[in-house]
């Protein structure tokens, strides 16, 4: 077992992005920074857009995640629903 | 602990860098453009050569045959440091996202007249490849010129090339569909309509001189291609003839050029005014270019305007010419 | 609308494809190996571009939409930062001292990337990297200039960053991180992108910027904070691109592993040399400590680039050697960094201390293997001796590492007692390395190596004096001579902490902030 992570500004904006994460992935470790959160989960964490979209009630485009995202690691896989972050066994 | 500090006045120790005021000629405030532009590229002391060009300095002015004193003497009438240049590009993309929403959602592209659709599939669709290129050439100029304030609107200048010629892959994909691209891809690499172009485009990939690169590109080349296919076949030939919504697809090439050619041309009248050696060289490549150029562009022309291409090339020459006697450097 | 709803819409994987990679063609007019001269030296084969996996796919018009928003969000902070006279928030005025560290060490190398990448991305025939690396070119210059905008307001008000880019080109200190990209950049573009898109970016540049841009957070940096956090997000996208370019590399030709390995390893011992200098901050200059370098090590290398080396192990490719000496080092290489500044505050252009008694018991209590037995007891002897009057600057010029140019400073592995000296003949001179790891890399390319432009030696073959300069006058003050040759200010820019002019002011305007005169 491998952690990937993802780190986002902590703002209005992430706010349901996390809330989205924490959702989609429930084993993932949140942890509150200086205004910074960094999420860490097992071997995988995808982040859905429909799971965004139902918290904000508009439509997302994932590429809107580049305005607040800090830093990440793993393989990324990224379409027009879903972006994976992946170690590979 | 939060203090409340707006009340504090407090004097500066000094109002810029030291390096902007020596170039400024005195200690005052200095603009965004300034701070991020003048000496920002490294100038003494370099570790080791390129592997890649044992002969030259990592940064080195003997690339080039144009000779300046003071590399700085360049100057973007845009001022465009990063963050200038993202909103300017940010707005222009807003009003093209507007009018290409503006067509498809009024389903604009189907009522275009046949002839007209397929003289702008048959015209633009390619042109992508030629944007292409420019994004390569520009990328080359400022990974080999010298001097931020010389080499910096360069990458703006390439990545523009590359959204114009992504611009251009959704005009295509709009009229047409990705078969449209195709068939435009096949005409670029095998139609004779194109080969002089191709070939201009292919001879500037190998050009080691990064003004002379320049001059090649963003001078003559597109000197002449965008007066050509923007201002007078679409906006002034289609648009008469019921092609209004290509003009709103292509607003955003229209705009670019109006603005890059301003950058275009002060950066030429500030090479040439330097020496008249300079003046002799730019002039000559000017002149190599535009010629080259002209010829290519003639065939590419006549798929829109027919018979009337030669003299509406030669228009365009004439203009460009006064645009570079501006400039300072009579062709 | 018929015509449009028939036709299929584009996934973001095949819309990318048709925007990038469709715009190539393979050229006819011109050899392909004179369009990309600069691909087949270097060895590594590659045999097909079309299995390139593209990280991140934006277009431009997409690009230009969220770093205008960035930008937007970025400068009215700064602003708001610049007329709240927001430096005076700062925990105190010995934090400025990273700023200084950081405009004049690591802004310069923000816009060499921006060169590097430009040339990387028009050196390789596959479009799909191409487009990523000039991308990254326009992302590196706006990080150049975001740093340069940000801390542009501290410079008017404190020493030190006056004339950063003369000293990033001069001064002892700044050739290890300036000789660290030239080095890049020098290299062929695919060591290039081993180098700065992975080694740099992927495994080591968030010991860079999460300790820098959350130290701003912790120490009231506002401006900073958000310039480093707006700068990393574009970093996300460059971390996928290196670790991209590393996977395909790889996967075109088994005989590119080995080629691939030795840059790996050289490129993580020549990173992790360069963080000496971040190390030291983290754990001496930042006021109040977000974590240690020991700890940020074992978190972002330790951990992070474990996982990363076991996703890599199916190519072949191992934990780079070196990682067993930084572990090593781990307890001593920020007390050696700061121990030697120290030292040489004299003719550095920011300022230095010895860390008080709370602060002696932090660093006791994270480093309790090393600090109270090696490190307290010379802290306690300089403190001592400065309170009598006789703080303690060096004068003699060290000697310095052929490769990484850090003076020899650094321990054997193992006894932190012992410096540890290497050496190696070439063409009938000697060279010196403060590690195996930087002999190697020397051993591997002598005649790269040797063209280094070492301050020291530079110094004693009088090439850093101003022009002008007669060493053979009488009463000649050398220390003088090369101080003007920085262009820093003697007693401004340089020396204690205690005795400066940035101490003063800070003090004097917040005094004005907190009493009525
Ligand atoms: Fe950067
Ligand atoms: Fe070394």
């Amino acid at each position: 077992m491998s952690t990937v992570f993802i780190a986002l500004q902590t703002n209005e904006e992430t706010r349901p992005v996390i809330e989205a994460i924490v959702q989609d992935n429930p084993d993932a470790v949140v942890n509150e920074q200086p205004a910074m959160v960094k999420i860490d989960a097992q071997d995988r964490l995808v982040i859905r857009r429909e799971t965004i979209e139902e918290l904000i009630g508009r439509p997302f485009d994932l590429q809107e995640l580049q305005i607040n995202l800090i830093t990440m690691t793993g393989n990324l896989d990224q379409t027009d629903d879903e972006m994976v972050l992946y170690w590979r066994a | 602990m939060q203090i409340d500090l707006r009340t504090v006045t407090i004097k500066p120790l000094r109002h810029t860098f030291d390096n902007i005021a020596r170039r400024i000629g005195a200690d005052k405030p200095a603009s965004r453009y300034q701070e991020g532009t003048l000496d920002m590229q490294q100038e003494a002391n370099y570790h080791y050569r390129p592997t890649w060009d044992p002969d030259h300095l990592i940064y080195d002015r003997d690339r080039t045959a144009i000779r300046m004193a003071d590399w700085y003497g360049f100057k973007d009438p845009r001022q465009f440091y990063y963050g200038a240049y993202a909103l300017a590009r940010a707005k222009q993309q807003d009003t093209a996202e507007a009018n290409f929403d503006f067509v498809e959602n009024r389903g604009l592209a189907a009522t275009l007249p046949d002839d007209i659709r397929d003289t702008v599939l048959k015209l633009l669709v390619p042109l992508r490849h030629v944007a292409w290129g420019g994004n390569m050439n520009n990328a080359a100029v400022c990974a080999y010129g010298y001097g931020t304030a010389f080499t910096q609107p360069c990458i703006y200048q390439a990545m523009d090339q590359l959204g114009i010629a992504q611009y251009l892959t959704r005009v295509g994909l709009l009229l047409g569909d990705v078969e449209a691209l195709d068939a435009a891809k096949r005409a670029w690499m095998e139609d004779d309509t194109w080969q002089g172009l191709r070939r201009y485009v292919e001879d500037t990939m190998v050009l080691r001189d990064p003004v002379e690169l320049f001059v090649a590109q963003n001078v003559a080349l597109d000197g002449l291609l965008y007066p050509l296919v923007y201002e007078t076949i679409i906006d002034d030939v289609l648009s008469a003839k019921g092609g209004t919504p290509v003009a709103m697809l292509t607003q955003f090439m229209t705009d670019w050029y109006a603005e890059t050619r301003r950058w275009v041309d002060a950066t030429v009248k500030t090479a040439a005014a330097e020496s008249d050696a300079n003046k002799a060289v730019v002039g000559g490549w000017i002149a190599q270019w535009r010629d080259r150029a002209a010829a290519a562009l003639l065939p590419v022309g006549r798929i829109a305007l027919g018979a009337r291409a030669d003299e509406l090339t030669a228009e365009v020459v004439q203009q460009f010419n006064a645009r570079m006697a501006k400039a300072g450097v009579p062709v | 609308m018929d015509m449009q709803a028939a036709k299929k819409k584009l996934g973001l994987k095949e819309r990318y494809a048709v925007m990038t990679r469709g715009l190539d063609w393979t050229p006819s007019y011109q050899k392909m190996e004179d369009i990309y001269p600069y691909i087949a030296y270097e060895g590594i084969k590659i045999h097909d571009w079309d299995k390139w996996e593209d990280p991140f796919r934006l277009t431009m018009d997409a690009y230009w939409k969220y770093q205008a928003e960035k930008e937007r969000k970025l400068y009215a902070i700064i602003d708001a930062f610049n007329q709240n006279n927001g430096h005076l928030n700062v925990t105190d005025a010995r934090y400025i001292n990273t700023v200084k560290l950081f405009v004049s060490g690591i802004s310069p190398l923000e816009y060499v990337a921006h060169r590097g990448f430009a040339h990387a991305g028009r050196a390789f025939p596959g479009p799909g990297p191409r487009v990523a690396c000039l991308m990254q070119s326009l992302d590196e210059i706006r990080h150049a200039q975001t740093q340069v905008h940000a801390i542009s307001n501290y410079n008017k008000y404190y020493n030190g960053m006056h004339d950063f880019h003369h000293a990033h080109d001069r001064v002892w200190f700044l050739s290890v991180p300036k000789s660290f990209f030239d080095d890049a950049i020098t290299a062929g573009p695919f060591e290039f992108m081993v180098a700065i898109g992975f080694s740099f970016e992927y495994v080591l540049t968030n010991l860079l910027f999460v300790p820098f841009v959350s130290g701003a957070a912790y120490n009231g940096d506002m401006g900073t904070m958000t310039f480093g956090f707006s700068a990393q997000s574009d970093e996300a996208r460059h971390m996928t691109l290196g670790l991209e370019v590393i996977k395909f590399i790889l996967e075109q030709d088994p005989a590119n592993v080995p080629i691939v390995q030795r840059w790996i390893d050289k490129w993580t011992w020549r990173g992790y040399r360069v963080l000496t200098l971040v190390a030291m901050m983290m754990d001496y200059m930042l006021p109040k400590r977000t974590m240690s370098w020991k700890e940020a090590w074992e978190v972002y290398f330790e951990e992070n680039g474990g996982a990363l080396f076991k996703d890599l192990a199916r190519y072949g490719i191992t934990m780079p050697k070196c990682a067993e000496q930084i572990a090593l080092e781990k307890d001593h290489l920020s007390h050696q960094a700061w121990s030697t500044f120290y030292n040489y505050a004299m003719a550095a252009n920011f300022h230095t201390w010895m860390p008080d008694e709370d602060e002696m018991a932090w660093l006791a209590g994270k480093y309790p293997d090393s600090f109270d037995k090696h490190y307290r007891p010379r802290y306690a002897y300089w403190r001592e001796q400065a309170a009598k009057g006789n703080r303690f600057y060096n004068k003699t010029l060290p000697m310095l590492c052929q490769t990484c140019q850090i003076p020899m400073i650094f321990t054997e592995p193992g006894d932190p007692t012992k410096i540890c000296y290497r050496e190696a003949d070439y063409k009938g001179d000697k060279y010196h390395f403060c590690s195996d790891h930087c002999k190697k890399i020397f051993e591997d390319e002598p005649e790269k190596y040797v063209q280094a432009w070492l301050p020291v030696h530079q110094i004693y073959q009088g090439n850093c004096f101003p022009e002008g300069t007669d060493p053979s006058v009488e009463g000649f003050d050398p220390l003088a001579a090369v101080l003007r040759y920085y262009k820093l200010e003697h007693g401004r820019d340089n020396m204690d902490f205690d005795a400066s002019e940035d101490k003063r002011n800070f003090a004097e305007w917040r005094g004005q902030a907190t009493r009525n005169i």
